[in-house]
């Protein structure tokens, strides 16, 4: 049985299925590229794992089954998704952002240990602890969730759209972090429009196409792949 | 004696009670957008409570001493407020989470309306005397008149008020609040359960209620089935004024509030040539809840307008 794996999940809203028969399979230390087009169905199925949306199919992690799980009980696993958009909370402070990230974290040591981890990671967020999260750059908050979703020391963790309305210098910086977490040892699963970065930050893929999955392979030969070039990374 | 220094210290007393009930509007508002109409019938279930107990206690025991009847009634009192705050969430807001503002405002109403009467059918249609247990000294200063159940009130209020802005600025707990308020999706996001500290946050606003009911009573000697129902009104135009969803702005809606109607009331007379008496003290609440409403919807702290309900 694999580390993670999503079995033929769907996702309804209302009459529509945005998401139809989705199996997904991560294995323990990978990151592993969810790829596709505008309104593929690639964020409600990331939102479906997370536990944010009401799914069929399974989600099975870590050896247990999840699918009957609420939202906090699947952080508690062990999944931490950083959600499209960021979601910085804007009238806490840097530290208060990072912290409530710990919230489900063993002891006040523990967390001040990762605390000043992540000051180091983001020597950016240092400079701002006192500051509230609303006051930050995109780039910035960008870095704020990753940080807060390393503080709850996730075994999975669920990156939806990270490079979304960043300056280019800003994504290369925001890619570079998560080639680095992925070096820690955690376990990726990056929703990406920008193909081209997804597929060169990640050793699998699966790209999907109206709510279903169309592809899936190494990362590298789909790069290579005259069909993902064509539809994903702009060249004919 | 100085009128004006008398009503100020007045308005003082009279606006920590309305600063504590509307500690519990402004908590519920910021983390559900939901206006808690049936906060007042908390306060008046917590004064009921609080003076069947003391009743109860008397009766058996007639030279209890006072800090002791008062400690277990609050006691008591504390439970109950706690205990129904926790039935109401559960079994009245909970399910209209998702459904459109005005369901859960109108069934804010009815519980309103369902506890007034339940409290009438316990304790009567009678204004119930609460018996002198309190000393009934007073003290000068600035040459005012203030007793020591008022002295009493201002103190305990401002405790209360420290200390729930201190929890909910410096503990963990206040933290999960204060994220669960900006959004409920990114706050299960970090592993809180979100429906707890929901749940939490009505029950701390009805504990801050229930002592507010008890103060309310100890200071009028009286309490009565309808007493929360004008109570709630003001402290929601307390909460309203001062910025709702702003814990701070609760306290300081509450205290102007309160320093506004006791001057208010003061001086009616003398302004209008003896047409109108301090009897119309409650005209100033909505005169106040009305300007607030149309220049500054959003009071005097609030960042938020709510445009809903």
């Amino acid at each position: 049985m694999s580390f993670f794996h999503v079995k033929s999940m769907s996702v309804r809203y209302g009459g529509i299925r945005a998401v139809r028969d989705v199996d997904i399979k991560v294995n323990e230390g990978e990151t592993v590229a969810l790829i596709g087009a505008n309104g593929a169905g690639k964020s409600s199925t990331l939102n479906a794992i997370a536990g944010l949306l009401e799914h069929t199919g399974d989600v099975y992690f870590d050896g247990a089954n999840l699918t009957a799980q609420p939202v906090f009980a699947r952080v508690k696993c062990g999944i931490s998704l950083v959600p499209e958009g960021r979601g910085v909370f804007g009238r806490l402070t840097v530290e208060e952002n990072l912290l409530m990230g710990a919230y489900l974290g063993s002891s006040q040591q523990d967390q001040d240990a990762d605390l000043h981890k992540m000051f180091e990671f983001f020597p950016r967020l240092k400079e701002r602890r006192r500051q509230t999260g609303g006051t930050l750059s995109g780039g910035e908050q960008q870095m704020l969730a990753i940080g807060r979703a390393l503080m709850a020391r996730p075994k999975l963790l669920l990156l939806d759209e990270p490079s979304m309305g960043l300056a280019p210098i800003m994504v290369e910086k925001i890619f570079e972090v998560i080639r680095g977490v992925s070096k820690t040892g955690v376990t990726i699963l990056l929703v990406e429009q920008n193909a081209r970065l997804a597929l060169e930050s990640s050793q699998r893929a699966y790209v999907m196409e109206s709510g279903e999955l169309s592809m899936t392979g190494e990362s590298r030969s789909l790069l290579q792949s005259p069909k993902v070039r064509a539809a994903y990374l702009g060249e004919s | 004696m100085d009128i004006f220094a008398q009503q100020v210290i007045n308005g003082l007393v009279l606006g920590s009670v309305y600063a504590l009930v509307a500690l519990g509007y402004t908590m519920v508002y910021g983390i559900l957008g939901l206006i808690n109409f049936a906060h007042g019938e908390v306060v008046m279930i917590g004064a009921m409570i609080a003076l069947a107990v003391v009743s109860a206690l008397l009766a058996v025991s007639p030279d209890m001493s006072p800090f002791t009847l008062i400690l277990i009634a609050s006691a008591a009192a504390i439970l109950v407020c706690v205990f129904l705050a926790f039935l109401m969430e559960r079994l009245a807001y909970r399910p209209l989470r998702n459904a459109p503002r005005l369901a859960p405002l109108i069934t804010a109403i009815g519980i309103s309306i369902l506890l007034q009467n339940i409290a009438m059918i316990i304790w009567g249609r009678k204004y119930k005397m609460v018996p002198q247990i309190f000393p009934t000294e007073t003290h000068e200063i600035f040459g005012a008149s203030i007793t020591s159940v008022q002295l009493f009130i201002v103190a305990i209020s401002g405790v209360l008020m420290v200390g729930l802005l201190l929890v909910v600025h410096f503990t963990k707990l206040g933290r999960a609040m204060r994220a669960t308020s900006e959004s409920q999706r990114v706050a299960g996001l970090m592993g809180i359960n979100v429906n707890k500290i929901i749940s939490v946050t009505f029950m701390i606003g009805a504990a801050l209620g229930a002592v507010a009911g008890i103060l309310v009573a100890g200071n009028y000697s009286v309490a009565h089935y309808s007493m929360g129902f004008m109570l709630g009104l003001k402290a929601f135009t307390a909460a309203v004024l001062g910025g709702i969803g702003n814990l701070g702005g609760a306290v300081l809606g509450g205290l102007l509030l309160g320093l506004i109607e006791s001057i208010g009331a003061g001086y009616i007379g003398n302004l209008t040539g003896g047409f109108l008496g301090s009897n119309y003290q409650d005209v100033f609440a909505f005169v106040v809840l009305i300007v607030v409403l149309v220049f500054r919807p959003t009071g005097i702290m609030g960042e938020r307008v709510s445009e809903r309900a």
